[in-house]
């Protein structure tokens, strides 16, 4: 019965809705297409940082008696905003202690719940799914790992493995409300995460506010997570990067195997493929919604174990920050495959650690970097949506992804 | 001179408008391209501060609000920008957009080798304390927060409920329909200070006149009213005040940050439909910052951040750094009520008199204003 519903589309349905179309190439691109988009965004926030340049502004005013100052001028402040990201995402020795100068751990640090939650959206991606609410998972995941992780005492290792565990069941949840609506009664996921994304953060304030404040606290923040629930530092206490990194690392392996080795993740492709096509061959479309929906929710999760139990240590309303929405970007970018996933999500942990550095030495606004990740996305999905709105027939080249 | 000239480029230019607009982009490239190059300059640079001064780097950090919040993290970072200016300083900011980017800005700051850095909310308290403790040869001044006892960390918190006491006296005693409201963004001690203040000022002109002026939005004794549990979503600050404005308060003080913006568009379209409300804004002087709102804006509560920022500054360059709380009063002017400007027709010569009394007994301790999230 429920299948009947799901599908909504006109007959014949020989062709595939034209949305589905478009969807499934920009996800399907191949790596050249992310190397070159990253590529090209940065030319382009380099000409944005030459032109807002005070230095610039300046020598272009007398642009024909001296070109060469204005291009040396663009010259330095170009090389010295990227140097200073560089730097402050791989190693800076200008920087006042040794600890300060390791940039790369902070990269690896912040690159932590992005891949976690990336890879919660590629695996939805591959089934089909446009998991829009990681943000929300990620909330909810927090707020069960910050509960068993601040609320109870139990002896260590076993605290932090509940602490997992319990991050994992939140976000499941929250992500197979989604999977569920979507299976039983067809209901859009996009607007169903999105509206759950709003939910999490309404419930999380909530009980902030009440059950989960911070005895003797008036702000909606909770209490610290006992040290057994944390993750242990990989690096002694100069440095934020912790175990959560590693059990990103896992994810990596175990979602890779589950897409490409397993039933259940074959059962996933083909319905990301062609949904009809699968139900044809016998396999539960609506289970597989539920389930995988269940699993990029539980992803996503542990991503917000990532943050409370790895650096945030307590529980707020913005604890997800933006990793939920950059988490699209990191898929989209690593082409919804489980390894490229990772290493968008490293380029992402860079961004982000640079971009302090480079709003703080070169004196470039870090909004520069949301511009930069905002054309990567642009880059990507931009040409499908212009074949599709201008109906130019793209050069199909089939079984080139995979 | 002009006709035929004009004739002249318009008949050129007739046939293709592409060229013309193409032709009139280098001309205007190379008109503003024209300039002379500046002679290389002689040595010396910057000689008017001092060269402790020009060695000294002070830093701000903001919370996730942003430098352009209208509010603290603004007259902060203004503040800082005037140091610069008068002391000769070199500075560095660097703006958060989420709490997890505290710390890592922070560190970066401390990296830089910041002298001084100045963060900005009780929000960066824990990153603060923890990279001042990494970093104990460098001094930091935490805006808005007293939590933090360290050697290198000044706290900078505000008695703010002395100038809201007076901000209250004069809603009660320009209020026609014996009815004032206010509204804070979630309910944090930062933010029910002012509305105390607020309260009391109403109730202590209630005693003083025999009046009864009555408080909508804020209960002192519960310490519960009405709060918009946001301070990102403007449109709910135009709800509260539309509620409070339902209620019949003739003047609301929105504490919420940018949402006074949604209060003073409720205020403005109420009055469009006959109602006289007016607006008591907070943090910073509305009738600067926010002047779309000048006619109904009768006074501000303002929190004087940049004076504490370049005073703090001044200190430490002079070696006199301590770790002692500033704290932001009437009497050291802190603290303050803004003037009336355009409203002030509508203050009575009397209230303004008993204001200047107020003041004094406040600063005097004869008059108590007592709020549970006053700085010790």
């Amino acid at each position: 019965m429920s299948e009947t519903q799901t599908v909504k589309e006109p007959t014949p349905p020989a062709k595939e809705s034209q949305g589905s179309q478009v969807f499934r190439e920009i996800m399907s691109g191949s790596a050249m297409i992310s190397v070159l988009a990253v590529f090209v965004a940065l030319v382009i926030g380099g000409i944005l940082i030459a032109v807002t340049d005070p230095r610039v502004s300046a020598s272009s005013g007398y642009f024909f008696a001296d070109p060469g100052a204005t291009l040396s001028a663009v010259w330095s402040a170009v090389s010295e905003a990227y140097g200073a990201l560089w730097r402050g995402a791989t190693y800076d020795p200008t920087a006042r202690t040794w600890q300060g100068q390791l940039g790369i751990f902070e990269t690896l640090t912040f690159a932590t719940p992005l891949i976690l939650s990336g890879l919660a959206v590629t695996l939805a991606f591959r089934a089909g799914l446009f998991n829009i609410g990681a943000q929300g998972q990620i909330l909810l995941g927090a707020t069960f790992a910050g509960i068993i992780g601040f609320q109870m005492q139990l002896p260590p290792v076993i605290h932090l493995l509940a602490v997992i565990l319990a991050g994992a069941i939140g976000g499941a949840i929250w992500g197979g409300i989604a999977g569920f609506l979507k299976a039983r009664t067809g209901a859009h996921e996009v607007i169903v995460t999105i509206m759950l994304n709003y939910i999490a953060v309404s419930l999380v304030l909530y009980l902030l506010k009440n059950q989960l404040k911070a005895p003797g606290s008036t702000n909606p923040i909770s209490a610290q997570m006992h040290d057994t629930a944390l993750f242990p530092l990989l690096l002694g206490p100069n440095f934020r990067l912790n175990a959560g990194f590693i059990l990103a690392i896992l994810a990596v392996i175990v979602v890779a195997w589950l897409l490409n080795r397993s039933t259940l993740g074959f059962e996933y492709r083909a319905i990301g493929a062609n949904p009809k096509a699968a139900r044809t061959a016998g396999m539960l479309v609506s289970r597989g919604y539920t389930t995988v929906m269940l699993i990029s929710g539980a992803l996503a999760g542990l991503a917000g174990v990532a943050q409370i139990a790895g650096t945030e240590k307590t529980l707020d309303s913005d604890i997800a920050g933006s990793i939920g929405f950059d988490a699209i970007t990191v898929a989209l970018l690593g082409r919804s495959k489980p390894w490229g996933t990772f290493f968008a999500a490293l380029l992402f942990g860079a961004f982000k650690a640079g971009g302090t550095s480079m709003a703080v030495n070169a004196d470039v606004s870090i909004d520069i970097v949301a511009v930069v990740q905002s054309l990567i996305v642009l880059f990507i999905a931009a040409p499908p949506l212009i074949r599709s709105i201008f109906r130019i027939k793209a050069v199909r080249r089939e079984g080139a992804s995979a | 001179m002009e006709e035929p000239l004009k004739n002249n480029i318009s008949g050129t230019f007739k046939r293709g408008a592409t060229v013309g607009t193409v032709a009139l982009g280098a001309m205007a490239l190379l008109l503003t391209g024209c300039g002379q190059a500046p002679a290389p300059a002689g040595g010396g640079g910057s000689t008017s501060g001092n060269a402790a001064a020009a060695n000294y780097l002070g830093c701000i950090v903001s919370d996730a609000g942003g430098f352009d919040d209208q509010s603290f993290n603004q007259s902060s970072y203004e503040g800082m920008k005037k140091t610069v200016t008068d002391v000769g300083i070199k500075m560095k900011e660097a703006q958060s957009s989420t709490k997890s980017d505290y710390e890592p800005n922070l560190n970066q700051m401390a990296n830089a080798g910041c002298n001084l850095t100045f963060t900005v909310g009780f929000l960066l308290a824990d990153a603060t304390k923890k990279v001042a403790a990494a970093n104990t040869d460098l001094h930091f001044a935490i805006i808005d927060d007293n939590s933090i006892k360290a050697p290198n960390v000044k706290p900078v918190v505000y008695d703010t409920a002395q100038a809201a006491f007076m901000a209250g006296y004069t809603a009660a005693s320009v209020s026609k329909t014996g009815k004032v409201g206010t509204f804070g963004g979630i309910n944090i001690p930062t933010v029910t200070i002012f509305m105390d203040g607020f309260a009391e000022g109403v109730a202590y002109y209630n005693k003083q006149q025999s009046k009864d002026v009555k408080v909508l939005g804020w209960n002192v004794d519960t310490q519960q009213g009405l709060f918009a549990n946001t301070f990102d979503i403007i449109q709910e600050g135009t709800k509260a005040t539309n509620n409070l404005i339902g209620d019949g308060a003739d003047v609301v003080m929105p504490v919420a940050g940018p949402l006074g913006k949604g209060a003073g568009d409720a205020i403005l379209a109420a009055n469009k439909d006959g109602k006289d409300v007016k607006l008591v804004w907070v943090d910073s002087d509305g009738y600067l910052t926010a002047p779309t709102y000048k006619s109904i804006l009768l006074t501000s509560v303002v929190k004087t951040m940049g004076e504490a920022v370049e005073t703090i500054v001044k200190d430490d360059l002079a070696g006199k750094f301590d770790p002692a709380p500033y704290i932001g009063t009437l009497d050291n002017g802190g603290v303050a009520l803004a003037p009336f400007h355009d409203l002030d027709s509508a203050v009575s010569a009397d209230t303004k008199s008993q204001l200047d009394t107020i003041k004094k007994g406040i600063i005097d301790g004869s008059i108590k204003v007592p709020s549970k999230s006053s700085p010790k």
